[in-house]
């Protein structure tokens, strides 16, 4: 079609019209920009979080030496005259439940993912992961009174000295609530290494779970590892299960029956007591979650970094 | 019990064209997808130290019949078959027939180089490792003795810890092929090895079939009609899931006794 045509051409016409149009190249403008600022809300609202716990942390360790609160290992920030804040006990409380967590999520997790990927009917797959979801769902306060009411004296009919606040019960129920997280992430690494991948290895006479363990998992590793990250970092922030399930007493030791406190828990505590605007306790809940925040941090990062370092091509 | 067997020599082929002995046969062989029936009371036999050519249109039940013969095929959930396909005599698809054991002794070759996304070297050690050879010496020989015997070992000796994903197309078929040979199978199915390379990596994979036969009986799956007179002993001819004809490689494509295997060789369809 030569040029002359092409302008007499009706559809050009009307389309050369719409595109002279004033009001489009206006709207073409200003949606980036409300784009824009859609996006640098969430990246706004990070910084004024962090600014805020470093200034509060800062004005926190005005009043308490930062070597007291990061080797000091007693807690005690309520005992009148010489309060303590040493923070070893509450990250050693945090530690415990984040453990226990990971010992009951990772195995069921990892088991339940490759079932799902690799030996369960589209149906069952159908029927299951959608569960799963709905359980990743569930409020954690439903979890916490779960621990306490529940899983707690089940546990206490088997380990008699098992106290009613401890360590073992949130941190089970820690690792179920993390759980799905773990089979659902993991299910979806396995299932994206290609079919032509197991045929492969099916073809050298291997039997399903050869195929599964030594060429789906390990050509999935990156997701499964960065899914274990994660959930560290969920269990490690969760609250609500360790502070109705877990009590409020930071220990310095490494048992799990009697009655501990996390991070998270110890920040609960303060805040829904009366602990008065401008004292060191208040100061202190700051310093805790800028201390929660950093762990949570360089957790994500580490997954972050996982899944990019160790990406299996294929 | 399998050993035993393959010391026998089959004595009733269906179509035997000489006096080499049968590696496989199919004797009226029927395949069902659910309700398509795909294959048709196939009746073949491939010989020892001989390449087999199937050749035919889209569709035409080639790449079925070669998954049979490992049973890859029943990966489909809704495969039905009957009638026999004998490997050393006994019938693959017989109750109690380890699969496992089956596809050891009938490696097979993938249409698109599906390596592992490990190094080379744990590519071709996957086969013996998980068929219980742990010996790093045995293995390190296995290794060489395979990519030489696939004709890349030159290529990729010195880069055997890197990801074979790192390797060109043709290269990775070929590392495909040494991790076939790896396992020192019987039988080598190939399902169109050459159709995701380009024509100096196809040329590579075909002189290499042609070595290979020496050792191995192979079975070869091809669109290409030219590739099939290259490197064949025998060509069979699959339209719409029967088997057409199926004789010599050089009479099939010079004298083919029905008009519809003249017509798709000179190209009139297909």
């Amino acid at each position: 079609m030569t040029s002359k045509q092409q302008e007499s051409s009706p559809v050009q016409q009307m389309i050369a019209k719409s595109r002279n149009r004033k009001g489009k190249k206006v709207i073409e403008k200003i949606i980036p920009i409300g784009l824009f600022l859609a996006a640098s809300i969430s990246v706004l609202t990070t910084f004024g979080i962090v600014f805020t716990l470093i200034f509060e942390t800062v004005e926190f360790f005005t009043r308490v030496s930062i070597t007291d609160y990061l080797f000091g290992k007693e807690w005690l920030p309520f005992s009148g005259k010489e309060p303590l804040y040493g923070i070893l006990p509450l990250i050693l409380g945090t530690f415990k439940v984040t453990l226990i967590a990971i010992l009951v999520a990772v195995p069921f997790g990892l088991g339940a993912a490759i079932y799902l990927s690799e030996y369960a009917s589209e149906r069952v797959r159908k029927t299951i992961k959608p569960v799963l979801e709905v359980l990743a769902g569930v409020p954690t306060i439903v979890y916490g009174f779960f621990a306490l009411t529940f899983v707690t004296p089940i546990l206490q009919a088997i380990i008699p000295s098992l106290k009613i606040f401890n360590a073992v019960s949130p941190g089970i129920v820690v690792g179920i609530m993390v759980l799905p997280m773990i089979a659902s992430m993991s299910e979806d690494a396995m299932s994206s290494v290609p079919k032509s991948i197991r045929e492969g290895a099916l073809g050298l006479g291997a039997t399903k779970l050869e195929v599964s363990l030594k060429v789906v998992l390990p050509a999935a590793l990156s997701g499964i590892i960065a899914s274990i990250v994660l959930a560290v970092s969920r269990a490690i922030g969760e609250t609500m299960i360790v502070s109705l399930a877990g009590g409020s007493t930071p220990r310095f030791d490494f048992g799990v029956t009697d009655s501990i406190q996390t991070m998270t828990a110890y920040i609960v505590q303060v805040t829904t007591g009366d602990a008065g605007y401008g004292t060191t306790i208040y100061y202190s809940i700051y310093a805790v979650g800028f201390t929660l925040f950093i762990f949570t941090l360089v957790m994500n990062l580490l997954a972050t970094y996982i899944s990019k370092r160790f990406r299996e091509e294929y | 019990m399998v050993q035993i067997l393959e010391k026998q020599q089959p004595t009733s082929p269906i179509i035997q064209l000489n006096e080499q002995s049968t590696v496989m046969e199919s004797k009226g062989f029927n395949l069902w997808y659910g309700e398509h029936h795909a294959l048709k009371d196939i009746n073949l036999a491939m010989n020892e130290n001989e390449v087999t050519a199937i050749i035919g249109p889209s569709g035409c039940g080639k790449s079925t019949y070669i998954k049979a013969l490992n049973r890859m095929v029943e990966l489909v959930p809704i495969v039905r078959t009957n009638g026999e396909v004998n490997y050393r005599g006994r019938n693959i698809f017989e109750k109690g027939y380890e699969v496992e054991e089956l596809r050891t002794k009938v490696g097979m070759v993938f249409q698109k180089p599906n390596p592992f996304p490990k190094s080379i070297y744990d590519n071709i050690a996957y086969g013996p490792r998980i068929h219980g050879i742990k010996n790093k010496k045995i293995l390190d020989e296995i290794v060489e003795k395979s990519l030489c015997g696939a004709a890349i070992w030159d290529e990729v000796k010195d880069r055997l810890n890197q990801n074979a994903y790192g390797l060109s197309g043709g290269q990775q078929q070929r590392i495909c092929i040494a991790r076939c040979l790896a396992i020192e199978p019987d039988v080598i199915l190939m399902d169109e090895p050459t159709s995701a390379l380009d024509p100096i990596s196809t040329l590579k994979v075909e002189e290499l079939v042609q070595e290979m036969k020496e050792n191995y009986s192979i079975v070869i799956v091809t669109h290409n009609m030219q590739q099939a007179a290259r490197i064949s002993d025998k060509t069979a001819f699959f339209l719409n899931g029967e088997v057409i004809e199926f004789d010599q490689t050089d009479t099939i494509f010079s004298t083919p006794s029905d008009q519809r295997t003249e017509d798709y060789i000179s190209g009139r369809f297909g």
